[in-house]
Parts: C-alpha cells; sequence; structure tokens
C-alpha cells in the first residue's frame, strides 16, 4: 500500500507541474498581443508628442522629408479599397455560401468548399502579382495606368470572399436542422425557407464574418501595394490610383528615420484598433468561436 | 462495501439526486433500476467522485467507501478510483493495443516489471474470458473488436488495477443480445469476489443477476430511493405503490 | 409563381457561384499556367543573378527553409502547451481562458504588415538582432502561434469525453491522460493545423521585409539577411524590371508547394475525423430539409 501512495504522491507533483507549464503557455502566447501594441505604442509616442495627433490631419500633404505628415489621403484611400472589396466579396460569399449548404450536391459542396479553402490560403503576393500581370492591363483600358483603386479592389475582394463564404456556410450550417424542415412543412419553397428562416437566423454570424473579412481587408498589404498605384493623393475616381496606410507603412519603412518613422507606427496603431474592434464585434456574433 | 448518509448531489441550482441512504453490501450484486433521467449514474458517478470532472457538480452528505470517507480532503481521487473500477455504457477501451488499454493504469499506479505486467494481463483477460480470443493478437488496436468484446476489456482494465468495488452503468444496454448475455454471465462470474453496483433499465436483467435492489424515482425534478431491499422481496412485494406499479410495467 | 421565383433565385445563386469558381480557378491556372515554362533544375538550384532576371533562385529556397524553421521551432511548443490548458478549461465568461482566448483572437487579425513593424522594433532594433533570418523567423512565429493554438484546441477538445471517463476512472493522472491518451487521439488534427500555419508562414510577406531583411545572398547563420520566396516575387515583380518571368516562375513554385500542402492538411484532417468518430467532417445533417 506504502508503494501506490508514494507513486500518488510523485503523479500530484507532475500533475501540478503539468498544470503550471502549461498554463503559464497560454498565458505567454496571449500576452504577446499586449507586447504588440506596447511596442507600437512607445515607438508612437515620439511622433504623437513632437508633432501632435492634430497635424495628421490638418497639414497640407504628406511629406515626411519635408515635415508634412497628413494621412488623411491614405486613411480615405484604405477605407475606399476596403469598402469596394466587401462589395464584391459579401454578395458573392454569400452566395457561394448558400449554394454550397442549400444547392449543390453533397460530392460537389465537399469540392467547393476545398477550392474555397484552398484560395484563402494562396499568398497576397501571388495575387497582388496576379493583379499586376492580368488584372491592371484590362483595368487600363478604363482609363488610368491600371493600377487604381478598381483593380486594388477587384483583387481585394476577390482575396476576402473565402472569409465571407466560409464563414457564412459555417453560420447556415449551425441553423437547426428543425427549424428548416418547420418551413418545409408550411409549404415554403426552397428560396423562401432560405430568406425567411435561413438567412435571419444566420444573420450574427453572418455579420461577424462580414466584419473579419474586412479587419482582413484593412490590414491587406502586399495586393494593395502592388495594385493601387500608391500615389499619395485624394482620389476622385475609381480609376484614379491611391496609397493606402499598410503600403504606405511597406513602402517608407525602409528608410523611414525618426519622426517620419514614428509616424508609421502611429499608423499601425491606428491599424490595430480598427482591426481588433471589428475581430470583438464580430466576437459578439459567434463566428469566432465556429 | 459502499455506504452513503443524506447524499444529495447537485448540478449548479439544479438537484439531481435528493437526500440518497444507501447500503451495498459486500461480495453482493446491488442493482440500481428506475426510469431514466432519474439520477441514477449521477448517483454512480458520485461514488469514485467522478462527478469531479464536472465543473458545477457538488455533493452534499457522506459517502463512505471500504470504510473511507470519499470526501476526505487528504485522499486523492485517483487512489480511491484505483479500488472502484467503473463500467460504462458505452465501451470506452483507449485508441491503442489490447495489452496498453490493461498495462498502461498499472504502470501508472506503480508496477514497472514487464513479468508481472504481462501476468496480470493474462489472469484479467481469462477473467473475463476474452484471453482465447485475443493471444494472439494482443498488439492489435483494442478499436479492432467487437462491441461486446471491447466492453469485457474495459471490465478487463478495471479488473487489472484489484479493485474490491465495480460501478456499472448499463453495461449492457448498447450491446447486442449475444454479447449482452455474455457481459451478464461475466458480472454473475464476478460476483464473489467483488461489491457490485449495476445501473441497469432492464428489471428482468436486475432480477436475474442481483442481489440487492434499490429503486430511485424521480421526486420535484430529482431522483430519490423509493424501495430498496433483497431482490426477491423487492420484486415479489413492494412496498411502495409507486414501485409495484413500476415493477408490474403500469407506470414510467 | 412561386416556383418562377424559386427557379429564378436558384439561377441567380448557382451562377453566383459558377462565377466565384471559375474566377478562382482561372487566378490558380493562370498563376501555374504562366510559371510554370519557366521551372526548372537550374532554376532551383543556382543562385539569382543579373538582379534576379537570370540564374536561379536556390538561396532564396533555403532562407525560406530557414525562417520557416526558426518560426515553427518557437512556435509550435508554445502552441501544444498553451493549446493544452485551454482546451481543458471551461471558457466561462471573463475567466482568464476566456480572456486569454480573445487576446488570441486579436493577435490573429493583426494586419501581417504591422507584425512586421512589431518585428522590426522588437527583434532588429531592441532585441539587437537586426535584419536576420532569426528575427523574421521569430516575427513569423508569433503570427502563426493564434492559428496553431486554436486548430491544436479544437483538436483536443474533438476528442470524445468517453475516453476522459475511462482514464479518469482508472486512476490516472492528468499528465498521463494527456501524453498517452488525449494527445495521440488529436495528432492528425493538430497535424492538420500544423500544415495550415506552415502555409501561413509560407505565405507570408509584408511581416518579413523589415524583419528578415532582401538580401538574396545565402544567409551564412541564423543571424544572416535572407529573402524569402515571397519577398523575391514582390521584389520581381515591383522593383526590377522585367523581373515578371522570374516573378511568375517563383509565384508557381510557392503556389504548387502551398496546393500540396493543402492536400496533406485535407488528407490529415479526413484521417483525423475518421479516427475519433468514423464519419467525414461534413456535415450535411440541414441540406435534406430544404
Amino acid at each position: 500500500m506504502t508503494k501506490w501512495s508514494l507513486s500518488t504522491l510523485s503523479r500530484l507533483k507532475s500533475d501540478w507541474l503539468f498544470t503550471v507549464v502549461t498554463r503559464s503557455s497560454a498565458c505567454v502566447a496571449a500576452a504577446i498581443v499586449f507586447l504588440v501594441v506596447a511596442f507600437l505604442i512607445s515607438e508612437s509616442i515620439p511622433a504623437i508628442r513632437q508633432i501632435g495627433v492634430g497635424r495628421f490631419i490638418t497639414d497640407a500633404s504628406w511629406h515626411p522629408l519635408s515635415d508634412q505628415f497628413n494621412l488623411t489621403p491614405m486613411i480615405v484611400a484604405s477605407l475606399t479599397i476596403t469598402l469596394g472589396a466587401i462589395l464584391i466579396a459579401a454578395p458573392l460569399g454569400i452566395s457561394a455560401a448558400i449554394y454550397c449548404q442549400f444547392y449543390a450536391p453533397t460530392a460537389i459542396a465537399v469540392w467547393y468548399r476545398r477550392l474555397i479553402e484552398l484560395l484563402s490560403g494562396i499568398p497576397s503576393v501571388v495575387f497582388g502579382l496576379w493583379g499586376l500581370v492580368v488584372l491592371a492591363p484590362i483595368v487600363a483600358r478604363l482609363g488610368g495606368s491600371g493600377q487604381s483603386i478598381l483593380t486594388a479592389s477587384l483583387v481585394l475582394g476577390l482575396m476576402i470572399l473565402p472569409t465571407v463564404a466560409l464563414t457564412t456556410q459555417a453560420a447556415l450550417r449551425s441553423v437547426p436542422g428543425e427549424w428548416l424542415a418547420g418551413g418545409a412543412a408550411l409549404g415554403f419553397c426552397r428560396s423562401s425557407t432560405i430568406r425567411r428562416i435561413a438567412l435571419p437566423a444566420a444573420r450574427r454570424g453572418i455579420l461577424g464574418g462580414l466584419l473579419l473579412a474586412l479587419a482582413r481587408a484593412m490590414g491587406e498589404t502586399m495586393a494593395v501595394l502592388m495594385l493601387a498605384g500608391n500615389v499619395v493623393e485624394m482620389p476622385d475616381s475609381i480609376v484614379a490610383p491611391a496609397r493606402t496606410l499598410t503600403a504606405n507603412i511597406a513602402l517608407e519603412m525602409g528608410y523611414a528615420t525618426a519622426g517620419h518613422r514614428s509616424v508609421l507606427f502611429v499608423s499601425g496603431l491606428f491599424l490595430i484598433a480598427i482591426v481588433a474592434v471589428s475581430v470583438s464585434l464580430a466576437g459578439f456574433g459567434g463566428a469566432v468561436d465556429e | 462495501m459502499i455506504q452513503t448518509q443524506s447524499l444529495s448531489v447537485y448540478y449548479g441550482d439544479k438537484q439531481a439526486v435528493r437526500d440518497v441512504t444507501f447500503h451495498a453490501p459486500a461480495g453482493k450484486i446491488t442493482a440500481i433500476v428506475g426510469p431514466s433521467g432519474c439520477g441514477k449514474s449521477t448517483f454512480l458517478s458520485s461514488l469514485n467522485r467522478m462527478t469531479d470532472l464536472i465543473p458545477s457538480a457538488r455533493i452534499e452528505g457522506q459517502v463512505i467507501v471500504n470504510c473511507c470517507d470519499v470526501q476526505d480532503r487528504n485522499r486523492s481521487p485517483a487512489e480511491l478510483r484505483r479500488c472502484v473500477g467503473m463500467i460504462f455504457q458505452k465501451p470506452n477501451p483507449f485508441a491503442m493495443s489490447i495489452r496498453n488499454n490493461i498495462q498502461l493504469a498499472v504502470r501508472e499506479h506503480g508496477q514497472r516489471d514487464r513479468q508481472q505486467l504481462n501476468q496480470i494481463t493474462e489472469s484479467v483477460l481469462r477473467d473475463v474470458g476474452l484471453w482465447d480470443e485475443v493471444k494472439d493478437r494482443l498488439d492489435d488496436s483494442a478499436l479492432k473488436l467487437s462491441g461486446g468484446q471491447q466492453q469485457r476489456l474495459c471490465i478487463a482494465r478495471a479488473l487489472a488495477l484489484k479493485p474490491s468495488i465495480l460501478l456499472m452503468d448499463e453495461p449492457c444496454s448498447a450491446l447486442d443480445p449475444i454479447a449482452s448475455a455474455t457481459v451478464e454471465a461475466l458480472i454473475l462470474s464476478l460476483k464473489e469476489r467483488y461489491t457490485i453496483l449495476i445501473v441497469t433499465h432492464n428489471l428482468a436483467q436486475a432480477r436475474r443477476i442481483s442481489d440487492e435492489v434499490a429503486m430511485f424515482w424521480m421526486n420535484d425534478g430529482a431522483g430519490e430511493i423509493i424501495e430498496q431491499g433483497p431482490t426477491e422481496t423487492v420484486f415479489s412485494k413492494p412496498n411502495h405503490p409507486i414501485a409495484a406499479a413500476y415493477f408490474a410495467g403500469t407506470s414510467g | 409563381m412561386n416556383s418562377l421565383t424559386d427557379r429564378l433565385v436558384s439561377l441567380m445563386i448557382g451562377s453566383a457561384a459558377a462565377l466565384v469558381a471559375a474566377v478562382l480557378g482561372w487566378v490558380l491556372l493562370d498563376i501555374l499556367y504562366r510559371g510554370i515554362g519557366d521551372l526548372s533544375w537550374e532554376f532551383l538550384a543556382q543562385p539569382p543573378e543579373d538582379a534576379g532576371r537570370s540564374g536561379g533562385i536556390a538561396p532564396i529556397i533555403v532562407s525560406t527553409m530557414l525562417i520557416l524553421m526558426v518560426a515553427l521551432i518557437a512556435a509550435v511548443p508554445l502552441s501544444l502547451s498553451a493549446a493544452a490548458a485551454l482546451a481543458q478549461q471551461r471558457h466561462r465568461r471573463f475567466g482568464w481562458a476566456w480572456i486569454a482566448s480573445r487576446c488570441l483572437d486579436v493577435l490573429a487579425a493583426v494586419p501581417s504588415v504591422v507584425f512586421g513593424l512589431f518585428g522590426n522594433a522588437f527583434f532588429c532594433v531592441a532585441l539587437g538582432m537586426g535584419y536576420s533570418i532569426l528575427a523574421g523567423g521569430l516575427t513569423l512565429a508569433c503570427m502563426i502561434l493564434p492559428i496553431l493554438i486554436h486548430t491544436t484546441e479544437h483538436g483536443l477538445r474533438a476528442v470524445p469525453a468517453d475516453y476522459h471517463y475511462a482514464a479518469a476512472s482508472l486512476g490516472l493522472s492528468r499528465t498521463t491522460t494527456f501524453f498517452r491518451i488525449t494527445l495521440p487521439a488529436a495528432l492528425p488534427a493538430i497535424a492538420a493545423g500544423l500544415v495550415l500555419g506552415i502555409g501561413r508562414a509560407l505565405a507570408e510577406t509584408a511581416a518579413l521585409i523589415f524583419t528578415a531583411g532582401y538580401v538574396t545572398r545565402q544567409p551564412e547563420s541564423l543571424m544572416g539577411s535572407g529573402r524569402s520566396m515571397s519577398v523575391h516575387i514582390f521584389d520581381m515583380a515591383m522593383n526590377v524590371p522585367a523581373g515578371d518571368g522570374r516573378a511568375n516562375a517563383t509565384a508557381a513554385l510557392l503556389v504548387a508547394m502551398l496546393l500540396i500542402i493543402n492536400a496533406a492538411a485535407m488528407s490529415l484532417a479526413s484521417k483525423a475525423s475518421a479516427k475519433l468518430s468514423g464519419q467525414t467532417a461534413e456535415d450535411m445533417n440541414s441540406r435534406q430539409y430544404v
């Protein structure tokens, strides 16, 4: 009996060690987000102190080398391109999810889903290259150089489409089968069952998915960097070139010093804030728990 | 020997088992019967503190197993569970070889000698009548066995720890009739050496194999014992009118 | 009337889905088709010449693999350990596990260019690693950590409760239960998540430009700078006139690698679900009612 008790003791000890090690790992992993934010803030402080937040809006233009730090054109460009991408991805992504969940025969649905999953893994730099080689010359026929808000929105829309489609399908799948059966029992045809029962029930999940897609589009860098043209001015048409916040960071980080570098960190902080808000809102829709 | 005194089990605010005072004599089979959802399984799992695994579960009252208080803070649940084997409704062998299924827990509890381990393996597999069926494929996955064989392996796995008590939660209900009969015969053969508690829906089975019977019934949302005593007495002359109706097949 | 609407809706959904599949298929095949002609043994085995316009990408492949290796060595043990803690915990609202998970959700959504900023400020400058394979790999480790933890936690949670009950009833310690029972059962699912994380790391560009750098030479050590394949694609397409051909070839190679990785992840995932339940991963229950 003593032998058993001894081994029990050593087991309790190893359990304790296991718990401590695993829990601290979880806390360390979660704390990385604070480390990221802390470093962004500490690098941003010089800019906020010496230049001040107001000048990011009131300065005449973005000429960091001659001390002009107006970020507005880039914020507008980021928002416009993101909006364009959502306008393209939302109807197509939701349709694709409805097709996959309710219309496609099982064998096709599986492969359709795999195609979409596959596309979500294609590097953004590859999408950018494709847009540059294939799409830009086509868009150029509408005017401009082809590197424009429209080109960037189209490709970005394609890139976030898998996010919309996969989260929407997850939301539709979690609608209880009995509800749909109830609709069918009331004599609803397929399209009304989807419109009146499935979509309203999945509304929160779909909205959450759109918010995640929005966060992804806001933060996307390589494709817009290669496709939007990168000229810092207020865009006046959809075929005009523009530079987003993310592209600006990627373009100037290489040579930025002192105050200029610090302003880039301020824009990074701004991006992370937008993304954190979208993700938290999406979390309330339950899309993140999927 | 198992004894409970005013045992109540709660899940959060909801009471599942109310005020159960119960006694299972050593070396006998005690059947626990009653309709589904009346707290039988909850009661059973409170006896070896499996309720610890459910974060919201809470126990009041006293459980005494082999003269020790189960809730004693100085005793680890692992030590308790080593001397109280448990068999579940659905056979749940681990996804590993037959040999490792049996030896994993024995090794964990301090037995390292390979020869000893193999000896234990053979003797418990003989006890459950599985030895001749599996002796040539001890290193095959346990998941390849049939349902009845898996359940007998689970019993062997519990016996390998040399428990004095076996708790069985509807061990035959997920099996086909033939496998069920084999397992039932096995349970009867274990009677002398172990104190056995078996939860069952099957009144005929309870009557066939048990020495004592306790009957649970749902009262105000929580399970209570309404009838308890030697099997023949309880079945032939139940005191409680609900028990009488239940046994006659007119209630529940 | 009703059935006419129904057919019209079916037609719209069907054509939207077909459009999505067609465009996605077009992108994929186009990338492979454009690049495949330039792929050759020399391309894989030789160093780049003439700023990359001719020669191969051998040192770039080596750098990519080294960055990936650093990222995995840093992220895999931490993610496994963190997931073990999170999977054992009920995520009660505002409990520590819930908070940790929300932090990881935000970390997962941080834009990659912002990771680049952070990696530059933290690993390159604050920790003095400079532009190096090590800094790039560690930045990527932070990026893939949330994905690895998420998939691992799901894999661990998918292990049937039966196993845990059986283990507890035999008096097994939590440590033994985890290493001998839960972990082996969840292994295929964890491997599938790992493969997805590798895919994400290979696809990453923006986080690497300012951490691992863009030197085309073969790095001499982990402290040396090196260019990943994705950065090479960007540089050839944007900064090197007439670099398109090599960019296309590198993109085709990268996409081909990702296709293989994706196939591996899928077969592992289906193996995982077969191991635990004997069913396929697709839950198509609700389909029959519509």
